[in-house]
């Protein structure tokens, strides 16, 4: 079937089959590789994306579910060449290690600061929890939230006890 | 290579400094294999068993060598290679016998990954189902089927594993120290207890991913998620009888290993597929489902310790058994199995020990190197157990851990003798206690008692471990510079998120004097690039890679000076360097920049004099010994990181439970290099122990099916599952032969966390937890004194780590004498 997506801005016109999911329409026919996948069910939220104002998990969703759609990822987060507030809370306060769940994380970062412009701890938590992370313990990035909403008035650090 | 470590004039060393690759993770740029496509890669499947023991009669391949687009079928009987770390006993694919539920019995490369998994489905397996052995009590009873007849033909490592042919014990490690029973006849009380871990995942959020092209002339290339290129390639070669210079592995990013990418897994498979469709690139995905059950777990344990107290509180005597669950093949917990045998006493000074030692076969997917490689397994026992010692001689837990634990002057259990420069325990033990308040309720948690009806315990455990790794490991280092004056530095070491990769950046920038931005290190592997690395496992990546990356800077400053010094008719001597130039120290003006000599110096008339400047490092554990098989005796230890964990918990006395208020964990780390990265290891690692602590487990029916091989059934934890405060503390006892002190801390801090929380439960409402992990109904179960079930959906126990009651030698419970 031939569906027309806006991704990041700009129109992709393509076949796909219908039984396409959107995050390997992404992925392998269109080359957007920054949104991942790491359990194709839907659990663990490495492949969010925006569709339509909305994050979703692109696993999900049928590529021609999104025809006329208006889709975000990864790459149009930074724009121009400038890391997004979040991109640049996420460097600073180290919320990244292996980096596969960060597309995503992210991506729901963003959708949480549009329906809590300061959220509280509880709120990141809440808006984090569908996105799985096992190297950070989550604890830096919700520092970086925080951050990139105006309200870690002091980067966290370690305690340093001597010898 | 203790350097300067004043933390006054150091300018990049132990500072807060940023990722180096994080730029390329945030906007997603970072390339990982499971996002490569190469020109004619075909996709491969496999067809699981969906027993857990069976006699394979027949596989028909016909219908999926039939359908349009299949390019390579392969089953076992075509495939005359073996596999193996330690002990080479695992084919690529199964032969005659499936030993473990979703083992690998046939495979399939195709146009498409949906006429892969096509072609997978019109494969007919014929099986003849046999009784699996689940239980690894079981499988060292007397008569047990045996799961590897062949053990007594299979080559392996033979200075540190002892196989045991006719039986299902995959090796028998031993630590014999003083006079266990002495020591117990000494005793004022002995004690026993049993406790058990069942197995569990890593979970990388990539899944294992490799691409393989069987070039022409038996030139391979391999692109992989692996931890350890190196590794992969020499294993891959052992097992295909090949040069190691025809086969070159390629790693980019990688999604989070954990010990699961360590070691060499679908490599194999993907090249052999490769091979027979004629040398296209081959590309093989885990699913998430063959994570949990093609690719290896965390092996189960049960461990009984038996202790003897003298009148004021001095263990005196300890007896250790760790029955090891390898599952099918040995792969790493063999190793697993060693290396937590010449540590099983944890941090603590024990006089007279002994320690058996086995890892045992059963029909189960095989365990490997998972964070803490089996000290977080048996710190799970130990710390539980020395706390219910304790009680039970009535002496306050913390005071006990105390008296006992390892102080300069103390011994190991293989004789090392611990120095002031070792680490700190005591400090790691002292420090946490403080931060949780140990031992008191503050005014604030009593009126929250008092508010909500629910207790609130605290409590504390210890940990030790050091690098598990050969005695003679080696690493090196290649710093090049530019024509610019940046360098680039090449390891062999590879970064899975651990950071090591921005401590390197800070180590070469401070040792070379350079600014941080001229300093870039590769984070993608290439072995035919990169200088060697033993693997990235152990903790061990800071120290060795580290040492060598200050001995390469100064290699590189040592040739850069020599040519300067030509240059400026100065002896080397006289000179100094800074970021931009070499000068003459008494005139400054007389100045060569680090540029123009970077890749040789032309004079104005044309003559030319050095060339390109390439600093090289390497770097070998020293002093390390094997063990002795009979005593356990020699040296395995690069180094000591100690740790603890304080945990304040309020729990439901009533439903048991519970929620954690707050985790102090504090690691004598030696020198901090990098703070972020310390402290992101730490919490990270913190919050993968909890996740074994309160939910995760491999959950098996009767017949050995693997009944949890999802995240919907297989939980692990997410932003919701934080402890309200968390605090991370880093002591620093200098290492004198760590980089400017430092010590490796990847691993420990998911090490205790499990115990930790677990005391605290007990002296919230005395609930005697001796299995993991520690969901609510469990806390309930030793509440209302019921026997703890590890099971959620079905009622046998079979396949559970837990033994067998008719099959315990000793009874499990507190026996408490006189």
């Amino acid at each position: 079937m031939k569906i027309s997506v806006k991704i990041n801005g700009e129109l992709y016109e393509r076949d796909v089959a219908e039984n396409r999911t959107l995050l390997r329409f992404l992925r392998e026919d269109l080359g957007f590789t920054g949104t991942k996948e790491g359990c194709g069910a839907g659990e663990c939220g490495a492949c969010t994306v925006f569709m339509n104002g909305k994050t979703v998990n692109s696993c999900m969703v049928l590529a021609v579910e999104a025809d006329g759609a208006e889709i975000e990822t990864i790459e149009g987060e930074a724009k121009d060449g400038t890391l997004s507030k979040l991109q640049e809370a996420f460097d600073k306060n180290n919320a990244v290690q292996c980096g596969f769940c960060t597309s995503g994380m992210i991506m729901s970062a963003r959708e949480l600061i549009r329906i809590h412009p300061k959220p509280t701890v509880e709120e990141i938590k809440e808006g984090l929890e569908g996105n799985f992370c096992r190297c950070t313990g989550y604890q830096q990035i919700i520092e970086a939230v925080l951050d990139a909403t105006g309200q870690l008035e002091k980067k966290e650090g370690l305690k340093y006890a001597g010898k | 290579m203790l350097e300067n470590s004043d933390p006054k004039t150091l300018k990049y060393v132990g500072k807060a400094v940023r990722r180096e690759e994080a730029v390329e993770k945030i906007t997603g740029a970072a390339t990982y294999v499971s996002d490569m496509v190469l020109p004619g890669m075909l996709y491969a499947q496999v067809k699981k068993s969906p027993h857990a023991r069976a006699r394979i009669l027949k596989i028909d391949v016909s219908k999926a060598q039939a359908l349009p687009g299949v390019r390579a079928v392969l089953t076992g009987e075509e495939l005359n290679y073996k596999l193996g770390l330690y002990i080479v006993d695992k084919d690529i694919l199964a032969k005659k016998e499936v030993r473990h539920y979703g083992e690998a019995v046939a495979a399939v490369a195709a146009d498409t990954l949906e006429i892969a998994k096509k072609a997978v489905d019109l494969i007919d397996v014929e099986y003849e189902v046999l009784e699996p052995i689940l239980n690894h009590m079981d499988a060292i009873k007397e008569g047990a089927p045996l799961i590897h007849p062949d053990l007594g033909k299979y080559d392996y490592f033979k200075p540190a594993f002892s196989p045991q042919p006719g039986t299902n014990i995959a090796t028998w490690n031993k630590m014999r120290k003083g006079d266990v029973e002495k020591g117990f006849e000494e005793s004022e009380w002995i004690i026993e207890r049993e406790y058990t871990n069942p197995s569990v995942q890593h979970v990388p959020m990539e899944t294992h991913v490799a691409i393989v092209q069987w070039g022409k002339d038996d030139n391979i290339t391999i692109w992989s998620s692996a931890q350890s290129p190196f590794t992969v390639r020499n294993l891959f070669c052992y097992a295909f009888k090949l040069p190691l210079n025809k086969v070159r592995v390629l790693v980019p990013h990688v999604g989070g290993g954990f010990g699961g990418k360590a070691g060499i897994h679908i490599e194999p498979l993907t090249a052999v597929l490769s091979k027979k469709a004629g040398g296209r690139p081959v590309k093989f995905q885990a699913t998430r489902e063959e994570e949990f059950s093609l690719l290896p777990c965390r092996s189960a344990l049960t461990y009984r310790i038996k202790t003897g107290v003298s009148k004021d509180g001095r263990i005196l005597a300890q007896k250790m058994t760790m029955y090891w669950d390898a599952g099918a093949y040995a792969d790493y917990a063999v190793n697993v199995t060693r290396a937590s045998c010449y540590s099983a006493n944890g941090p603590y000074d024990i006089p007279n020990a002994w320690v058996d030692a086995y890892t045992i076969y059963t029909n189960k997917p095989y365990g490997t190197a998972y964070r803490g490689f089996g000290h977080v397994e048996f710190h799970w026992g130990l710390e539980r157990h020395m706390e219910l010692v304790a009680r039970a001689i009535g002496m306050d837990p913390l005071e006990f851990r105390r008296k006992n634990a390892l102080r300069p002057g103390s011994t190991t259990l293989s004789g090392e003798v611990i120095q002031e420069h070792t680490g700190n325990v005591l400090k790691c033990i002292d420090e946490v206690a403080k931060s949780i308040h140990y031992g008191t309720l503050t005014e604030e948690e009593k009126e929250r008692e008092r508010k909500t009806g629910r207790k609130i315990g605290k409590g504390i455990a210890a940990l030790h471990k050091a690098p598990a790794m050969p005695s003679f490991t080696a690493t090196s280092a290649v710093i090049k510079m530019n024509s610019d004056g940046t360098v680039n530095v090449n390891v062999g070491l590879m970064e899975i998120g651990q950071g090591s990769t921005t401590a390197f950046q800070q180590i070469v920038a401070e040792r070379l004097g350079f600014p941080l931005e001229k300093v870039k290190v590769t984070v993608e592997k290439d072995t035919d690039r990169d200088p060697y690395d033993w693997q990235t496992v152990a903790s061990k990546g800071l120290i060795l890679s580290g040492n060598a990356c200050i001995l390469a800077a100064e290699d590189l400053l040592k040739k850069g000076y020599e040519v300067a010094a030509q240059i400026l008719r100065a002896n080397p001597a006289d000179l100094a360097h800074d970021g931009d130039k070499i000068y003459v120290k008494h005139h400054p003006a007389e100045a060569v920049t680090w540029a123009s000599i970077s890749i040789g110096y032309a004079y104005p008339n044309g003559n030319g004099v050095g060339g390109p400047l390439i600093g090289v490092g390497q770097y070998i554990a020293q002093g390390l010994s094997n063990l002795d098989k009979e005593t356990g005796v020699g040296n395995p230890a690069l180094d000591w990181t100690y740790g603890a964990h304080g945990i304040i918990v309020e729990v439901d006395p009533e439903t048991g439970e519970y929620k954690i208020l707050k985790i102090a964990s504090a690691f004598d780390v030696g020198k901090v290099i990098s703070e972020d990265m310390v402290r992101g290891q730490a919490i990270g690692g913190m919050i993968q122990g909890l996740g074994t602590a309160i939910c995760e487990g491999y959950i098996y029916d009767k017949q050995g099916h693997l009944l949890n091989p999802s995240f919907t059934d297989n939980k692990i934890p997410t932003a919701k599952d934080l402890p309200e405060q968390i605090e991370t503390i880093a002591v620093e006892t200098p290492q004198l032969d760590g980089p400017y002190g430092a010590r490796g801390v990847g691993e420990h801090p998911m090490i205790s966390v499990a115990p930790a929380l677990a005391n605290a439960i007990d002296d919230a409402v005395g609930a005697e937890l001796t299995h993991m992990p520690i969901r609510f109904e469990d806390v309930w179960r030793a509440l209302q004194n019921k026997e703890p079930i590890d099971n959620w959906i079905t009622k046998t126990p079979s396949g559970s780590c837990r033994s067998d009651p008719a099959t315990r030698h000793h009874s499990p419970d507190a026996a408490i004498t006189p």
